[in-house]
């Protein structure tokens, strides 16, 4: 076992890991993070998604180890400093960017990392931009909405609700 | 997953002798072996991360055009090959997700030469040198068959060196789950001729069109192709296309990619 | 200005507070004191004789707590099938026993045969892999045609042809439609696949057992969509747990689409091994798992006949259908293909005659149930395509030749020739609104822009209608159903006027937290905040049968309802005490009960204080407290309808597809929060797009599972749909439930499929591959292009 130490949510924090522990299941084992979820165990689904080093990334497709030291943020470092949701959770609120819940995390994070790149994309921008990520609920009409408020554009052209 | 002993180097030499041991792998950005190895496909004793070789990393014009570190992730190669490659930065961007990008890198993708991938494709028909910590490779010499290389035991790539062409362009038709190519073409003009690098059509990988290189070197047209026939007898048969499908991919595509560039 | 809140108000939703945080609780999030880790070893050939396990190698692995295998439950009852369908000639139904682990035989892969529980998850995977199992390959029957042809061949040795069912639906009426088709003016056949598909939740299954020693409780922790109808399999039939002794919570579930109503062997698994060694034992599936053993949907292939006058009119119609129910019957497996299906065969429309028949087939490969819309998609597939092959043939227009058939307002209550009675509907104004919404006058235009861009534009249609709110308990008896399907609730005023609904239905994305508190609130004149719904633990509800087949609302949504009108009954009764006037007199607006004509009011909660403190309480003729519990069988289905138009722009030389609009016209009764409405729209579309171009599950001539991972199963993703316009205002209220709702959870996923494949195959007529008539789903790129030149 070898203890890792990262920055998570802007607290340094450490777990003991074995060399095959994956960045996801440091998160949610070893720190109890279960905001990141696992979906699929062919690196295409997206749910793992968090942010090392100010970009999104597969938390279940990186060794723990190989991220030593990192700054990490993950679904429950989204919020505002005092509790309330952050620009990107408040617009899938605000537009039924989520149904079950459970790409949610990883759908944000990958929101927020699209608005960090490209603060105005297009609808073709933000639904490429997604790729990685698969939402069953959705169809992905309120979550691409969702995004598009997000990065404060006029959305009142999108069909309706 | 089986378990391993996790070593990460910060030079190439510190990762040419971690990789002479017996039992050991190297890990670039681990997008194609970390699935692999939760399949219990691959079972290595010691996996020696690349991540941490600052020399491996980056891109930069030189002697032989674009050289671009085997570490580097598909989206710093997005970005900075852009302005001296546009279709290769291209190429980079269209690879897996945005996430997938972040982490896989090009000498992890060419060293697994997977056959529907995209980057074997830039690098034939770029004529482009596979670096190693070893020699220098050619392109032409380099790609084997599928998921095979000239690559030995104990040898990785370190950097590829890609001439740059006068014109070209990738245009990939996306097998619709996976999304990597049902089959991808890369046209690249020279001046001593066009090279033209199929992927995802092939069971023996990426290959070049022979005919249609010659065509092209003569008229850099899509109309050149017209008369060419794609021979698709040994091309992929699964699940998302036919032979004749991806045989009809090939020409399609390169016309396209002609038209691109 | 809309409401914003109450009924019909877009109330956004609360449950995405944890969502959107971290903080949503699912099954794989929970751990126990003490827990440990089960992998399960499962089948890698699709059909095999098992002639000795031997499991002394792995046992005596690192870690290694306990191995189980099949013969540990032999003594066990199987998972049965809840539906009975007899074949036409009156043979009984087929039912082989469904064993907890696979016992003699295995019979698909990724049939479990042992389970393995270990200190750690990788040890209890190592030592699966080190069980060896001496088998006998079997050759593995994969082709229904094959399997019923071949009756050397069995999936389960005592069944000769592997047919569990031959059914006919109406099997009286089968002669009369004969004899229409033998003098009708036009006959149009039509072959198709309704492609087999993975449901695909985005939360894998996962299950913790719990066996408390000092009480002999058990709990199980699980992903399903009705708790109560788990822990009833698990008590009555497979491992006979009384009821009261076993609780099942089902907490967060990240979607279900059916694939999580049924009880799986994993569950009662997992409290086995509990008790064995008295710990908590937690499964969490992998993809690859849920690709193997979730129960997969659709799998039909059908040969259907329309008959029709000559100007269009439908005379009769009637099927064949083939149905692939996998190995093993999962719990509505029967039902699906039968009463789902068969009985939806008229459609919206006022076909006269109507002759269904279906052979389920047993197979080796996972068994097949209910997904989203369940029978439904495959009978609205398979009408909708003949329409339009019909009309093609008859050079009639598309939306004419609906038209002309979809029966009128005028015509309900209207007893359909397979045995419904739909209650209410206007199909008219629904394709009305369709053609407007979808300015289908403006085709020809957007036509001419693909035409130039070197893309063939086409259009497709489906009006459609469902049944659901599922279901009436003594119809559903009548056609075979081996429980009732009412739904049960009860509302809990607390002293202090807060409420708690215990309902139970259960929600995996339908967003009941909001949506129930919405029509209690307002019902009671309180605040949305003063209400909390609970739901999925058996041991706070009073019964339910969950969420699926669009009922949640209708059903259980009817008894939370009338457990509120109760609740009000009493309050006038303790009003009428407090306010010294008489029952009669009390009127109930607004949360407050007042005296008739007068200013005299108490409050809600003045009255439900008085009901726990009850100093000045009518205590001689009434109880004190005010907690009511109701429950509600609904008297009929619900029969939303809709019209759909799909627009797809084909790329002929690759045979590409894009969806270039998608415009849904539906009629769902009354909508209580148009947002969540609209969202189930979305994502039903969604489904229903992926199904008709993306997604199919492949076996090979070996029973192995080609399309197991998102490697080759296509799933939707943002770039491949459109945004989507969808309306609900053409409504008409169900007649037979207090709120007149009807269900909206699976309409998307029922009438997008045949939208999709309409409009490709029109795309291509109007292009001039006049020979394309038909292209099985998906319609994927290089299906779309050897159709092309076939
Ligand atoms: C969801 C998803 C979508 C994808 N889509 C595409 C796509 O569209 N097109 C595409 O081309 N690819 C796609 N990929 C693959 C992706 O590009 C991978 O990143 C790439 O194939 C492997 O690179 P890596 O750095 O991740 O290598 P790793 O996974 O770390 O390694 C891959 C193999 O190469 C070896 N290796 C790694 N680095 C070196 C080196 N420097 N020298 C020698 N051997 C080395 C490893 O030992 C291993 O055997 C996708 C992957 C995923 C998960
Ligand atoms: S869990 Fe599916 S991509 Fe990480
Ligand atoms: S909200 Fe359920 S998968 Fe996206």
């Amino acid at each position: 076992m070898t203890k890792v130490t990262m920055v998570v949510n802007g607290k340094s924090v450490s777990a003991e890991t074995e060399g095959r522990t994956l960045l996801s299941g440091y998160l949610r084992e070893g720190l109890g993070l279960t905001g990141t979820h696992v979906g699929c165990d062919t690196s295409q689904c997206g749910a793992c998604v968090v942010h090392v080093n100010g970009k999104a990334v597969k938390s279940c497709t990186i060794f723990a180890q190989d991220v030593a030291g990192a700054e990490v943020r993950t679904i429950e470092g989204m919020a505002n400093a005092d509790g309330s949701l952050g620009v990107v959770q408040q617009a899938f609120q605000d537009h039924h960017g989520l149904q079950c819940g459970f790409c949610t995390p990883g759908m944000v994070m990958s929101s927020a990392a699209l608005l960090a790149e490209n603060p105005k994309p297009t609808e073709a921008e933000v639904r490429h931009y997604l790729e990685g990520n698969i939402c069953r609920c959705t169809g992905y009409h309120n979550i691409v909405k969702a995004v598009l408020a997000a990065s404060g554009q006029d959305i009142a052209a999108i069909p309706a609700e | 997953m089986y378990d391993f002993e996790f070593v990460k180097p910060s030079t190439i030499a510190e990762a040419t002798k971690a990789l002479a041991g017996d039992g050991a792998q190297a890990l670039s950005g681990g997008q194609t072996l970390l699935p692999t190895m939760k399949q219990r496909l691959a079972a290595p004793g010691t996996l020696v991360s690349l991540n941490g070789i600052a020399e491996m990393k980056g891109v930069c014009k030189g002697d032989g055009g674009l050289h671009i570190g085997a570490a580097t992730p598909h989206a710093v190669v997005a970005k900075e090959a852009a302005a001296h490659y546009p279709a290769l930065a291209a190429l980079a961007n269209g690879i897996g997700d945005p996430a997938v990008r972040n982490r896989g890198t090009l000498g992890g993708s060419v060293a697994n030469n997977d056959p529907a991938a995209c980057y074997p494709s830039a690098v034939l028909a770029s004529g482009a040198t596979v670096v190693t910590n070893k020699r220098k490779i050619a392109a032409d010499d380099y790609f084997q068959g599928m998921f095979t290389t000239a690559l030995e035991e104990g040898e990785f790539i370190t950097e590829i060196a890609f001439p740059i062409p006068q014109k070209a362009a990738y245009v990939k038709f996306n097998q619709p789950a996976s999304r990597f190519a049902l089959t991808g073409v890369f046209v690249a003009k020279y001046a001593d001729g066009v090279r033209v690098a199929v992927t995802g059509a092939s069971n023996d990988g990426v290959f070049r069109w022979k005919e249609a290189e010659a065509a092209l070197s003569k008229d850099f047209s899509a109309a050149a192709l017209s008369g060419l026939t794609v021979d698709s007898s040994d091309f992929i048969h699964d699940l998302h296309g036919t032979p004749a499908y991806r045989g009809n991919l090939v020409k399609v595509l390169t016309a396209r990619a002609v038209a691109a560039a | 200005m809309p409401k914003d809140h109450g009924i019909g108000a877009s109330v956004k939703r609360r449950e995405d507070i944890r969502f959107l945080t971290g903080q949503g609780r699912y099954t794989a999030d929970i751990d126990l004191h003490k827990q440990t880790y089960a992998y399960f070893a499962r089948s890698e050939m699709a059909h095999a004789k098992i002639n000795k396990i031997d499991t002394k190698a792995a046992a005596a692995m690192p870690g290694v707590i306990a191995i189980m295998t099949g013969e540990d439950f032999v003594g066990m009852g199987g998972n049965p099938a809840g539906w009975y369908i007899p074949s036409r000639d009156g043979a009984a139904m087929k039912e082989p026993k469904r064993p907890v682990l696979a016992h003699g035989k295995v019979r698909h892969v990724g049939d479990a045969y042992a389970i393995v529980v270990a200190e750690t998850l990788e040890q209890a995977k190592d030592a699966a892999a080190a069980i060896e199992v001496d088998f006998t390959e079997l050759p593995a029957i994969v082709n229904m045609a094959e399997a019923v042809a071949n009756s050397a061949n069995r999936v389960h040795d005592e069944i000769d042809n592997n047919v569990c069912f031959d059914w006919g639906w109406i099997e009286d009426n089968r002669a009369a439609v004969d004899a229409a088709f033998a003098k009708a003016p036009h006959v149009t056949t039509l072959e198709l696949v309704n492609n087999r598909l993975v449901p695909n939740a985005m939360e894998p299954r996962a299950s913790i057992g719990d066996y408390d020693a000092g009480t002999g409780d058990y709990k199980l922790y699980t992903t399903s969509q009705n708790p109560h109808l788990t822990r009833l399999l698990i008590s009555a039939f497979v491992m006979g747990i009384p009821e009261n002794k076993l609780t099942v919570i089902a907490p967060d579930v990240g979607g279900g689409f059916g694939s999580k109503i049924y009880h799986y062997g994993e569950e009662a698994a997992v409290l086995a091994a509990s008790k064995a060694i008295r710990r908590p034992v937690k499964w969490v599936a992998e993809r690859s798992e849920s690709f193997l053993t979730d129960a997969h949907g659709r799998d039909h292939v059908t040969r259907i006949q329309l008959a029709l006058e000559k100007d269009g009119t439908f005379l009769a119609l009637r099927t064949e259908t083939m149905a692939n129910v996998g190995a093993y019957l999962s719990n509505f497996s029967t039902a699906t293909p039968t009463f789902l299906h068969g009985t939806l065969m008229a459609g919206p429309y006022k076909t006269p005659l109507v002759y269904v028949n279906v052979k389920a087939v047993f197979t080796n490969t996972a068994p097949v149930d209910a997904y989203r819309g369940a029978g439904r998609p495959e009978a609205t597939y398979s009408i909708e395509r003949i329409v339009d092959l019909a009309a093609d043939e008859l050079g009639i227009d598309k939306v004419e030749i609906r038209r002309k058939n979809l029966l009128t307002p005028d015509m309900f209550p209207y007893t359909s020739p397979v045995g419904l009675v739909y209650d209410v509907g206007n199909y008219q104004a629904t394709l009305d609104k369709l053609i407007e919404l979808g300015d289908l006058a403006g085709f020809e235009k957007r036509a001419a822009a693909s035409k130039a861009k070197g893309k063939l534009r086409g259009l497709g249609l489906s009006t459609w209608i469902e049944a659901c709110g599922i279901a009436p308990s003594h119809l559903v008896g009548q056609l075979g159903a081996r429980v009732g399907l009412y739904d049960a609730a009860t509302v809990r005023v607390n002293a202090t006027g807060t409420i708690s609904v215990m309902t139970g239905a259960h929600s995996h994305g339908q967003g009941h937290e909001t949506v129930f508190a919405q029509i209690v609130a307002e019902r009671l004149g309180i605040a949305e905040s003063a209400v909390e719904i609970v739901h999925g633990d058996t041991s706070k509800i009073p019964f339910g049968m969950g969420s699926y087949g669009s009922r949640s609302l209708a059903v259980a949504g009817s008894a939370m309802v009338n457990a509120v009108d109760k609740i009000i009954a009493k309050g006038k009764k303790i009003a009428a005490h407090m306010l010294e006037a008489a029952e009669g007199d009390i009127e109930f607006a607004d949360g407050k009960f007042s005296v008739a004509g007068t200013d005299k009011a108490k409050t809600f909660g003045e009255v439900a204080f008085s009901a726990y403190v009850p100093h000045n309480y009518p205590l001689e003729t009434l109880e004190p407290g005010l907690d009511e519990t109701s429950f509600y069988d609904p008297a009929n289905f619900t029969y939303p309808a809709g019209a759909y138009a799909c627009e797809v722009e084909v790329d002929p030389a690759t045979g590409h597809v894009e969806i270039a609009s998608f415009t849904c016209a539906d009629d769902f009764g009354n909508v209580m929060n148009p947002m969540i409405v609209a969202g189930q729209v979305h994502g039903g579309v969604g489904q229903g797009i992926g199904q008709a171009m993306l997604e199919n599950t492949t076996y090979d001539a070996n029973g192995q599972l080609l399309s197991a991972s998102y490697m080759d199963y296509a799933m939707p993703r943002a770039e491949d749909v459109p945004f989507y316009t969808v309306d609900h205002s053409c409504n008409t209220p169900c007649t037979h439930n207090p709120l007149g709702v009807k269900g909206c959870g699976e309409a998307g996923a029922i009438g997008s499929p045949p939208a999709v494949v309409n409009a490709v195959v029109d795309a291509l007529q109007r292009g001039g591959y006049k020979h394309v008539t038909h292209i099985d789903m998906p319609v994927s790129p290089s299906r779309v292009w050897s159709a092309i030149n076939g």
